[in-house]
């Protein structure tokens, strides 16, 4: 049976909505789910006491600043480490066996399920290097399992940057390093953020590279060798072992909120990023 | 007698095997404007690249024999290349401005050197700008992108860009091709004004624009030099068959 181009059209716009809305709709579904019950827990309280009784009672304070140093050292590791490779993939290198072998380590990593990193830091950094269950130790795990998504998101910005504008930096006397400080890196800068905000995200969100680094302490962390206990693992660990619903609930809240926040803020920034430069 | 600024001395050049450059053999005088016409993929925009060897950044480039600019081998092992683009400027075919605001372009190749005084850079904008003749158009909003100038005032910000790195050469490889005749016209004005200072290049598809603009006129088929003359000589009663052919429309 042949459809009219018309009705085809509307069947395919249909199905494409339909789909849509699905996606939509479960997004709407775990926001209200999760602030419907987390929203009344908020208070100032919660947000600037410590835990007590294993997290029954008090605020989350302890594990909303383990969370920010953590991803703080992840992103402080991972983006010059990142970048810097995507440089030099993109800036210095023609394409060659040792570049393509790069690219495949680094879609290998990205492959990787996060609970593996979490081994690989606990091997690497709590048990060899003797950091114990700490910030450092979680923040640097953090930082290898964000890499390959910082290197990709960067490569693309990187490579997006009109070749036409190396030629002319080039033209006008400029060495290879000014023509990627001051031309290439400026107009790649929003791919590179977005690589950046992605990492922040799922380091933030993260629990089991997290779990078997940084540890589970309720303590408010003293240095970089604390261990401590993030807002995702806290929130894991109260569902889990039913300690406190309601605390949990007013956990994932604050996570929520704050990635919220944090994309709203960069998408801002951006827009104005962009409008300023051309 | 006319000084000799370029020497082009049995010099060929190569993209892998494939030969784009055969045996040349020409001088360039100072402050002249010595146009370069001839059809599609003749050599001419490797020419210019070569002379300031952006050419090096292609996989694949290699050159034989020697240019001499102001007597010195442009290939010899000691030569600074950084410096060589400076002296030597390069307006291509498709302006293309820099993301970043009138002024910031201009001062572009300058800054590279060091120079950061205000009063300084200043004083080169408006010296270039005027030198390009976009001065009185822009001088109001230097600090505007130079994104929203249009095409034309564009491909003259990519000749101040040059001009405030104080060149000797200027090379343009097709530089109005994307233009309107008016801008076209402000383009070639500022030629004639500038080559009292410079020695020029000017790639061009568009025969007539040779015979506007240039003391001289280089005619390049297919890798080769078929002659080189005064521009009247050349339109008027060039001397090889080819040359005649081309200006009669009879290919490219
Ligand atoms: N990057 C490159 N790699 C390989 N071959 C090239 C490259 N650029 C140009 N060529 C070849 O070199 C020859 C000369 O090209 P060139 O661009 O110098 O010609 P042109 O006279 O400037 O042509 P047009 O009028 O189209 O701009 C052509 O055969 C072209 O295919
Ligand atoms: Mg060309």
């Amino acid at each position: 049976m042949l459809l009219s181009p018309k009705t085809e059209q509307k069947i395919v716009q249909a199905f494409l909505y339909f789909f849509t809305s699905i996606a939509v709709l479960v997004l709407l579904f775990i926001l209200v789910v999760i602030l419907k019950n987390g929203l009344p827990q908020l208070s100032l309280e919660f947000l600037t006491k410590n835990p007590a009784d294993m997290g029954r009672e008090g605020g989350i304070l302890s594990t909303i600043v383990a969370t920010i140093f953590l991803t703080f050292i992840a992103l402080l590791v991972a983006t010059p480490l990142g970048v810097g490779t995507a440089i030099y993939l993109t800036e210095y290198t023609i394409e060659s066996r040792l570049t393509r072998i790069i690219r495949f380590g680094a879609e290998c990593l990205a492959g990787i399920p996060s609970i593996i990193f979490g081994l690989f830091g606990f091997i690497l950094f709590v048990n060899k290097l003797k950091f114990g269950w700490s910030i450092l130790s979680g923040g640097l795990t953090l930082a290898f399992m964000v890499l390959p998504t910082i290197i990709r998101t960067s490569e693309e910005a990187i490579k997006s940057v009109p070749q036409a504008y190396r030629l002319v930096s080039f033209s006008l006397g400029s060495t290879r390093w000014q023509a990627i400080t001051r031309v290439v890196l400026p107009s790649a800068v929003p791919g590179i953020v977005t690589g950046i905000i992605l990492s922040i995200g799922r380091s933030i969100g993260e629990t089991a590279a997290v779990i078997f680094t940084a540890g589970s302490a309720l303590r408010m962390p003293s240095s970089l060798f604390s261990s401590s206990r993030t807002m995702a693992v806290h929130f894991y660990i109260l569902a889990k072992e039913g300690v406190s619903m309601p605390k949990a609930y007013g956990t994932a809240a604050v996570l929520v909120i704050a990635i919220l926040i944090i994309n709203i803020m960069t998408y801002y920034l951006m827009e104005k990023y962009i409008k300023r430069k051309s | 007698m006319k000084e000799i600024a370029i020497q082009v001395r049995n010099f060929s050049h190569y993209y892998g095997s494939h030969q784009s450059l055969k045996n040349l053999n020409f001088d360039v005088y100072r402050h002249e404007i010595l146009g370069i016409i001839g059809p599609a993929k003749s050599g001419k925009s490797t020419f210019l690249a070569c002379l300031n060897r952006l050419n090096d950044l292609l996989p694949g480039s290699r050159v034989e024999g020697q240019i001499l600019v102001d007597g010195q081998d442009i290939y010899g092992p000691e030569v600074d290349v950084v410096a060589l683009r400076r002296k030597i400027g390069m307006v291509f075919a498709t302006p293309v401005p820099l993301p970043m605001s009138i002024y910031e372009n201009v001062v572009y190749g300058v800054r590279l050197l060091g120079k950061n005084n205000r009063k300084e850079l200043d004083q080169i904008v408006e010296d270039s700008l005027e030198k390009a003749g976009l001065w009185n158009e822009v001088k109001d909003r230097l600090q505007t992108s130079a994104l929203k100038l249009s095409g034309g005032q564009q491909q003259r910000l990519c000749i101040a860009r040059i001009l405030a790195l104080k060149p000797e050469y200027i090379l343009l490889d097709e530089p109005t091709s994307g233009l309107d005749p008016i801008s076209t016209m402000k383009i070639e004005d500022s030629l004639r004004m500038l080559k009292k200072d410079y020695t020029i290049i000017l790639v061009t598809n568009n025969t007539k624009q040779a015979a506007r603009v240039a003391d001289r006129t280089a005619f390049f088929l297919m890798g080769e030099l078929v002659e080189i003359d005064d521009t009247r000589v050349i339109f008027t009663r060039p001397s090889d068959k080819r040359t005649e052919g081309y200006l009669e429309g009879k290919f490219g």
